[in-house]
């Protein structure tokens, strides 16, 4: 894998490879000493554009215990805010010989246009792009499903029969797109639920159903519904009246989380409107796996990771044995 | 000293063959095995002799963004195009909304030679779509302007509008809309659709041009003034434009040669090259718009010419800027589009490319075509080779094509702006000689009101 850009073009065996991967390395996670000397050497750059301090520290963690170098350039306190553009930025760290940038970028495509560009010879990791995709959201969240629906026989495994409902702002959820693909490529069911004002335009291609009424998606006793953040500019914009009308036809309260069914399965991107698109009870009960999906992402972002950057054909290459290395802390 | 030019064995546009004598600026004979002993001569077997194509819209950025183009570099593109006129858009640095900039502008083209330079003005003041800029200076001015457009910006505002559209009436001026409802388009990347919805990319929806352009034939029709659509990009638009013109509206319409071919569905690249303004539709809307042309819904092909730095395109796609360049280029696409495809022949290609949007423009020595008498402005076309679209067929200043690396048909072998070559052999001829021989082609008329003097 050279890039990791999009689940729109993630093959099957190419993500249950990342998902299986990741349940190596969650197991590292449980030793004395939680490291791999995997990347030894390695430099990775968190190239971020937009305060994302969750995702730049959960793959700051990734790359951390595959004994990676860290480089953290943050769009806040750089060049960037003189007006540097993203050519000029990506020269300079492929000078400074990264060998993977990880990208948050608040304009769609960067990501694309960054691997595309010969600007940089390093792997690409879209860490969420405008409002286009952010592909290790779903390859963790998949992971989250798989653990809970297949437990321990999950290697190997999809996502096959599993009925998914992605509920909120899907017209501009990255999360939702990256999701939309990844889940029903794995062999999903999603159905998505949202006010028209917040769905994208002809849906058709989509391999997706559509509804408008949470209630009526919740009556069909769904494994997974996966609720969207709101954000705060759009309550300003017209794309619903009030966010009280928004709780009360969109949100996931009380009432409707106590309707879902004992293995159905709550999650949350993050952060989370409490009282807005989801309650402090349903965000907090057994079904929710909000803190699951934080720990998973460590996991599946040292999986992406280490195929990025021990990709054949890239002379940025280690040998593939290292990750069953002995641990330990290499610095 | 004047140029005598003797192109021998051209096709004209009804399919004959026949040589075509220039002298003096004016093409003074046409017919078989013509004779004369001083001319140069230029062997046109198999080449298609095409009136001078007049381009109604044309970005040549100066003054202001030179580091783009320039107005000779956006003539010597023009020239290697088969372009013998274009209109200058207003919106440079500063704005074309005085007689003093549109002046220089013209008197610039005049200077540089490769082609007519025609402004075009603004229709309010600064493009701002708040007050009328000077209007009727820049018509009395010596560059003459009939063309008003705020280009890059719609007039939003429906009494400015109706204002403007009323006032250029005076002296038989024309409106020539950038139909975009800004509201509608905050923001908009890319067409609305499937593939806007996929790539996340804020979506430009065919009802924003759709309802100015709506608004605009009531408008026009209300105050029996005329309007100009420019760049029209949806099915929709052409429905609209079909039905006014049914309805008697004096509505003229045009196209790009980009929105003949190209789609929304090349945006999943990221590629900046293909953002523009409007943006590339649905294959629906491409075939909607061949068939327009066909029908003459739609009067001309117009390039949008718009040329931008390569920094303005080395960007995040929201980041960058929007528009192609287009005059080297647009021949061959229309030739893809709509000649081999059976739905234009080259007599059509000569009205949409030429004849019309010079009469829109109300620039004379355009309306018959090549016939003698009339001023010497044609390209000669090989319609039978196709070339590996290159930066190096790029004559602007800038590079921000959408056909490079791709095969377009067909190519320039000469260009003749008022009896003097400015492409020959395929190769613009340099800039130095251009001038001499602008100079020594004496004021040939170029404005309607001055025809009269010279044809006698």
């Amino acid at each position: 894998m050279r890039h990791l850009l999009s689940t729109r073009d993630l093959r099957r065996d190419e993500a249950i490879q990342i998902l299986d991967l990741a349940e190596d390395m969650a197991q590292v996670a449980g030793r004395e000493v939680p490291k791999l000397p995997a990347l030894r050497g390695k430099t990775i750059v968190n190239l971020f554009y937009e305060d994302s301090t969750r995702t730049r520290i959960s793959f700051e963690a990734a790359a951390k215990r595959l004994s990676a170098d860290v480089i953290n350039f943050s769009a806040k306190g750089s060049s960037v805010t003189k007006g540097e553009s993203l050519k000029d930025t990506a020269q300079t760290l492929g000078a400074m010989g990264a060998d993977a940038v990880v990208i948050r970028h608040g304009a769609s495509g960067a990501a694309h246009v960054l691997a595309a560009s010969d600007w940089i010879d390093a792997g690409v990791v879209n860490a969420g792009d405008g409002t286009h995709e952010h592909p290790t959201q779903a390859l963790l969240d998949a992971y989250t499903i798989r653990q809970r629906v297949s437990g321990t026989g999950a290697r190997g495994a999809g996502l096959d029969g599993v009925r998914v409902v992605i509920v909120g702002d899907v017209l501009h959820s990255r999360v939702a797109r990256s999701n939309v693909w990844l889940l029903s490529t794995l062999g999903a069911r999603v159905h998505i639920v949202a006010p028209v004002t917040l769905l994208p335009v002809e849906l058709d291609n989509w391999p997706v159903t559509v509804g408008h009424s949470l209630d009526e998606a919740i009556d069909e006793s769904p494994d997974v519904v996966m609720m969207l953040r709101i954000q705060a500019e759009r309550m300003d914009d017209s794309f619903f009246p009030h966010p009280r009308e928004y709780a009360r036809e969109w949100g996931l309260d009380d009432a409707r989380a106590a309707r879902l069914g004992g293995d159905t399965i709550v999650m949350h991107p993050g952060p989370m409107n409490r009282g807005l698109e989801i309650s402090a009870r349903a965000a907090d009960s057994v079904k929710s796996t909000v803190l699951e999906q934080v720990a998973n992402g460590v996991s599946v972002r040292m999986a992406v990771l280490y195929l990025l950057v021990t990709a054949p054909g890239s002379d940025r290459g280690v040998s593939a044995g290292s990750t069953r290395g002995t641990g330990g802390e290499q610095r | 000293m004047t140029t005598t030019l003797l192109v021998r064995g051209a096709t004209l546009v009804d399919g004959s063959t026949a040589d075509i004598l220039v002298a003096d600026g004016r093409i003074v004979e046409i017919g078989a095995k013509l004779g004369h002993l001083n001319a140069r001569s230029i062997d046109a077997a198999g080449l298609v002799a095409l009136p001078g194509l007049v381009d109604l819209h044309t970005h040549l950025r100066e003054p202001g963004f030179e580091q783009a183009e320039t107005v000779l570099t956006g003539t010597r593109a023009a020239a290697a195009g088969g372009f013998t006129a274009v209109h200058a858009m207003a919106n440079t640095l500063p704005v074309a909304d005085t007689a003093g900039v549109v002046e220089q502008v013209h008197a610039l083209g005049a200077r540089a030679g490769y082609a007519t330079v025609r402004p075009i003005g603004a229709v309010t003041r600064g493009l701002e779509g708040a007050q009328l800029a000077e209007i009727g200076a820049m018509a009395s001015s010596r560059a003459a302007v009939r063309v008003f457009s705020d280009d890059g910006k719609c007039i939003s505002d429906a009494l400015i509008m109706r204002r403007a559209l009323e006032y250029v009436t005076t002296f038989g001026g024309v409106i020539a809309q950038h139909a975009q409802e800004p509201r509608l388009t905050d923001g908009a990347q890319m067409n609305e659709g499937s593939v806007s919805s996929e790539l996340g990319l804020k979506g430009w929806p065919a009802v924003a041009e759709e309802a100015i352009i709506a608004r605009d034939v009531l408008l026009a029709h209300h105050v029996g003034a005329r309007l100009h659509v420019c760049h029209v990009s949806t099915a929709g638009s052409v429905d609209l434009i079909r039905w006014a013109k049914k309805r008697g509206i004096a509505v003229t319409a045009e196209v790009t040669p980009h929105h003949l071919v190209l789609t929304d569905e090349l945006a999943r690249s990221y590629d900046a090259r293909f953002k523009v303004n409007p943006p590339l539709r649905s294959s629906d809307d491409v075939q909607a718009l061949r068939e327009g042309l066909a029908d003459g819904t739609i009067d001309i092909v117009a390039t949008d010419h718009a040329p931008h730095p390569l920094e303005s395109k080395e960007a995040e796609w929201e980041a960058a800027a929007f528009g192609m360049v287009g005059l080297e280029s647009a021949l061959s696409v229309v030739q893809a589009s709509v000649v081999d495809t059976g739905l234009l022949d080259w007599a059509d290609v000569a009205r949409v490319l030429s004849s019309a949007p010079a009469a829109i423009g109300q620039l004379a020595g355009y309306e018959d075509g090549i016939v003698v008498g009339a001023l010497a402005n044609f390209v000669l076309w090989d319609p039978l080779t196709s070339r590996s679209f290159a930066t190096s067929d790029l004559r602007g200043r800038s590079t921000n094509s959408p056909y490079l690396g791709h095969s377009l048909p067909g190519r320039v072998v000469a260009t003749v702006h008022d009896g003097y070559p400015t492409v020959l052999d395929g190769e613009l001829v340099d800039a130095e000689t251009v001038a001499q021989s602008a100079r020594a082609a004496q004021g040939a008329p170029i404005f309607a009101s001055t025809q009269e003097n010279h044809r006698g």
